[in-house]
């Protein structure tokens, strides 16, 4: 026989075998006995001792310890599922460190080996535990409620009075208070009895939590499996297409196919990001809107929708999210001989938060006869400070941008990928004396490039939006498993397994209760009270 | 957008938690009082007056699993009921005039409770808002709540011990948001607005406010040494205390964190992706979790859950807290002043 473990905070009593002993004493004994190593008991010995010690309460609250303390590295260290930009500075910064934090899957600590050990583990303990204890509660659900005691008055709650109330009535009066009642008779002392019992559902609540947890992982599970997830950065007045190509980033999970995407599109008609204008909090956002010209399929007639945080596109079940915003200056780049190398908007990233000062890379692979390409800062609102220009407020009131030219060879023909947002400059020289402080360009201003290498005209201001769109099917089965979770907790913390038994003998009525719950003797004593008044009326 | 601020509505909220740290301040030191000069309590006196049960056993159950421990739970109560026996109860009477200090310190705590929600109240009115949308209003929610928890628990059971440590753990709450988190009122960013503000962090401010009454209980616990007499209640007693708070906590808790991912699924495209605030609030739960397994099993009931219950409380205030001033992440809206 399997001893059987309480693995869930609850009734002590349901897995516990029916021998008079001290409470204090017995689990630990069950606990030494389970750790006991087996001797000479051979493949099947070894395997249930490594079963009951999985499936052990202390098993499970060590691994409850190891899953909280592994997660901390997580908070601790950038990760890629979450920023993989901080994680590429963090190999930049200190790469030895980064490496060796690599090994131990630092970087992705939720995906990592020995993380999913202990949650698997943790899992298949809680499983080990639920379903004997599932058919256990399906056993004592059917089961009558036990017979009385012989002296009721022994019991904590316990009263006696004079009455003619007769066994068929007390039985009736506690059915009405929604208690499971049995009758009987008693030979020896010749009275006749009743036993009743409430609070099953606690049980049956704890069994729906940790099932329900179950179900969470499952549900998670499969989102990841069968889901998606995508990010673009899209300029105002562009549009995106949802397919697989579109996107900078795309995090398929294993069961998507590229068909499987929702064919919807939309265009970015506009952005418009709003900000306190004066006083204390002077710069800090309100409000980001993006309109949107959306077509849910290739077919519909597109219609508006005002995109905001908190408020995303819903395409069946394909949500879009507002991630960033950003600005991206246009310019046109003409290069020496007089032909344009680049025109367009330059998405820039915001270095400060608060002025929205941006920088910008401008790369135009295509001049001739050197490649050009150019650092830019983008200041929203320019004012001048000393021999410096500065940006005092995040909204576009006065935009200008500062030019850093470089001439020569821009590195994208080695093959090596390089990003959009960084100028290699291995091969490039500054054109003209380098200063720290250029004059700004305003918009329609044109800067002419030294030794005719070419010209740079900045032609206006648009801004960018960045974008997530999600698609998770586990995400409907999560909440609703998590709903299952707080009901069951709720019932399994709040409702109190008791027992009543009435006795009745020549007009004496002894009335004797108890919960089985710990710590609720109080609230019962209340409740037995009240039983007892209902038992006393005529 | 709401844009303008209230101006005299935000400098009557500060004054108001001004005057409500000295009114805590005031209210501790007259339950300080009675406790220094009241009744002490050995710990039998306190167990003595729970009823006992000497393990009656039903008979039906038989050698049926579960059916013949009747009672096993209430008699488990607390081993130095049964050794400690009568209880020696030689103290002289207490000073009346330490039990009136007591009774004057819960109605000064009642008063400064009410200044505290106009704070609040007014604070979010300024502003056309609700006043829990950076890290200053949030900490002062927080004493709020464990203070609201203290009196709401007060009316129902004699636990007006607790008052010097919940009213001395406001005072210094407040104290430090005022000194080194205050802002001024104004409205928040774009990712706050939205109604699961009201539900995600007033659920984890309901919560974060029973656990602290759970922590400061446990906290007492580790002090108190049974056997001999003090001014605290017994050891059995204070756990009973923070056990019931925890309990009632910890589905809220749960919810807070359900909540929080319903919104994260709004605003930021998942319901869960191990954001540095997401990770601890996981952690939190999971070893709160610990603590009510642990408490359920024998061999670590008492001063191991206790410690457990601490080791949670201390990831509680990390989360609140720490996160925001040492990592960064999706909940950095918390505009901590640098």
């Amino acid at each position: 026989m399997m001893a059987q473990r309480d693995n869930m905070p609850s009734d002590t009593e349901a897995t516990k075998p029916a021998v008079e002993q001290s409470v204090e004493e017995q689990p630990v004994e069950q606990a030494a006995a389970e750790s006991r190593r087996p001797a000479g008991l051979g493949v099947v010995g070894w395997l249930r001792w490594g079963w009951r010690t999985l499936t052990s309460m202390r098993t499970a609250l060590i691994l409850l310890f190891l899953f909280a303390l592994a997660s901390i590295p997580g908070s601790i260290y950038p990760q890629r599922g979450v920023d993989p930009g901080q994680v590429a500075r963090y190999f930049q910064d200190s790469p030895t460190a980064a490496k060796w934090l690599d090994r131990f899957w630092m970087f992705d600590v939720f995906s990592a080996p020995w993380f999913a050990a202990i949650y698997l583990l943790l899992f298949v303990s809680l499983a080990g535990c639920v379903l004997p204890r599932a058919l256990l509660h399906v056993k004592e659900i059917r089961r009558k409620p036990p017979a009385a005691p012989r002296n009721l008055l022994r019991l904590p709650h316990g009263e006696a009075f004079e009455g003619d109330l007769t066994a068929e009535e007390a039985a009736k009066r506690l059915r009405r208070r929604r208690f499971r009642v049995v009758t009987g008779h008693d030979a020896v002392t010749g009275s006749d009895w009743v036993a009743a019992e409430k609070g099953y559902l606690r049980e049956t609540g704890n069994l729906l939590f940790h099932v329900a947890l179950l179900a969470i992982l499952f549900a998670v599970g499969a989102g990841a499996l069968y889901g998606y997830r995508g990010n673009v950065l899209v300029v105002e007045g562009d549009g995106f297409a949802n397919a697989v190509a579109a996107y900078d980033r795309f995090m398929p999970g294993q069961q998507v196919s590229a068909e499987s995407l929702q064919p919807f599109s939309f265009t970015l008609k506009d952005f418009e990001a709003t900000y306190v204008a004066a006083g204390a909090k002077q710069g800090q956002p309100l409000d980001y809107s993006a309109k949107l010209s959306v077509q849910e399929s290739p077919t519909s007639t597109p219609r508006d929708f005002d995109l905001k945080v908190n408020e995303p596109l819903d395409v069946d079940g394909t949500l879009t999210y507002l991630i960033g915003h950003g600005y991206a200056p246009t310019f046109k780049v003409t290069d020496g001989k007089g032909q344009v190398a680049y025109e367009g908007p330059v998405p820039c990233l915001a270095a400060d938060q608060a002025t929205y000062t941006s920088e910008c890379v401008i790369k135009a692979p295509d001049a001739q006869p050197l490649q050009l390409g150019f650092l830019g800062r983008f200041l929203p609102t320019t004012v001048p400070n000393g021999d410096a220009w500065v940006s005092v407020f995040p909204g576009a009131v006065n935009p200008t941008v500062q030019i850093f030219p470089f001439g020569g060879d821009l590195g994208m023909r080695s093959g090596v990928p390089q990003s959009v947002y960084q100028l290699d400059t291995d091969g490039l020289k500054p054109l003209g004396k380098m200063s720290a402080q250029p004059k700004p360009l305003a918009v329609g201003d044109t800067l002419e490039l030294a030794d005719g290498t070419g010209k740079i005209q900045f032609t206006g201001v648009k801004e960018w939006i960045s974008l997530q769109t999600t698609y998770d099917p586990g995400r409907l089965p999560a909440l609703l498993a998590a709903s299952a979770a707080v009901l069951g907790l709720v019932l399994s913390l709040t409702i109190r397994r008791r027992r009543v038994w009435v006795r009745v003998r020549d007009g004496k009525v002894t009335v004797g209760g108890l919960t089985r719950t710990e710590g609720s003797g109080a609230a019962f004593s209340a409740e037995f009270a009240e039983i007892v008044t209902m038992l006393r009326e005529e | 957008m709401p844009t303008q601020v209230n101006q005299g509505l935000a400098t009557l909220s500060d004054q108001l938690i001004l005057v409500t740290v000295l009114l805590y301040l005031v209210a501790m030191i007259g339950f300080a009082l009675e406790l220094a000069f009241g009744r002490a309590r050995t710990a039998a006196a306190a167990v003595a007056t729970r009823r006992e049960l000497v393990g009656a056993r039903a008979g039906g159950g038989g050698g049926d699993v579960g059916g013949g421990d009747v009672g096993v739970d209430e008699a488990s109560a607390d081993a130095a009921g049964d050794t400690a026996g009568g209880g020696s109860r030689t103290e002289p009477e207490p000073a009346a005039w330490a039990v009136r200090a007591g009774g004057v310190a819960v109605v000064l705590t009642w008063i400064a409770w009410a200044g505290h929600l106009v704070g609040i109240l007014a604070r979010g009115l300024a502003a056309d808002r609700w006043p829990w949308g950076n890290m200053y209003e949030f900490v002062v929610a927080l004493c709020f709540a464990a203070v609201t928890t203290f009196l709401v628990v007060l009316m129902r059971r004699p636990i007006r011990f607790l008052g010097a440590f919940v009213t001395v753990t406001a005072a210094l709450g407040l104290g430090f948001a005022v000194l080194f988190l205050h802002v001024q009122a104004g409205p928040v960013m774009p990712a706050l607005h939205s109604y699961w503000i009201a539900i995600h962090v007033s659920a984890a401010i309901a919560a974060s406010g029973l656990f602290t009454l759970a922590g400061v209980c446990a906290i007492l616990y580790l002090i108190r040494h049974d056997g001999r007499p003090s001014v605290l209640p017994a050891r059995a007693d204070l756990e009973r205390i923070a056990h019931s708070a925890i309990v009632i906590a910890f589905p809220i808790w749960t919810f807070a964190v359900i909540a929080g991912a319903l919104w994260a699924d709004r605003a930021w495209g998942r319901y869960w992706g191990w954001d540095p605030k997401e990770v601890w609030s996981f952690i939190t739960w999971i070893v709160y979790a610990a603590y009510l397994h642990a408490r359920a099993t024998a061999g670590w009931r008492g001063r191991a859950a206790i410690i457990v219950s601490l080791v949670a409380f201390a990831c509680l205030l990390f989360n609140l807290i720490g996160v925001n001033v040492f990592l960064s992440g999706l909940h950095s809206y918390a505009d901590v002043p640098r």
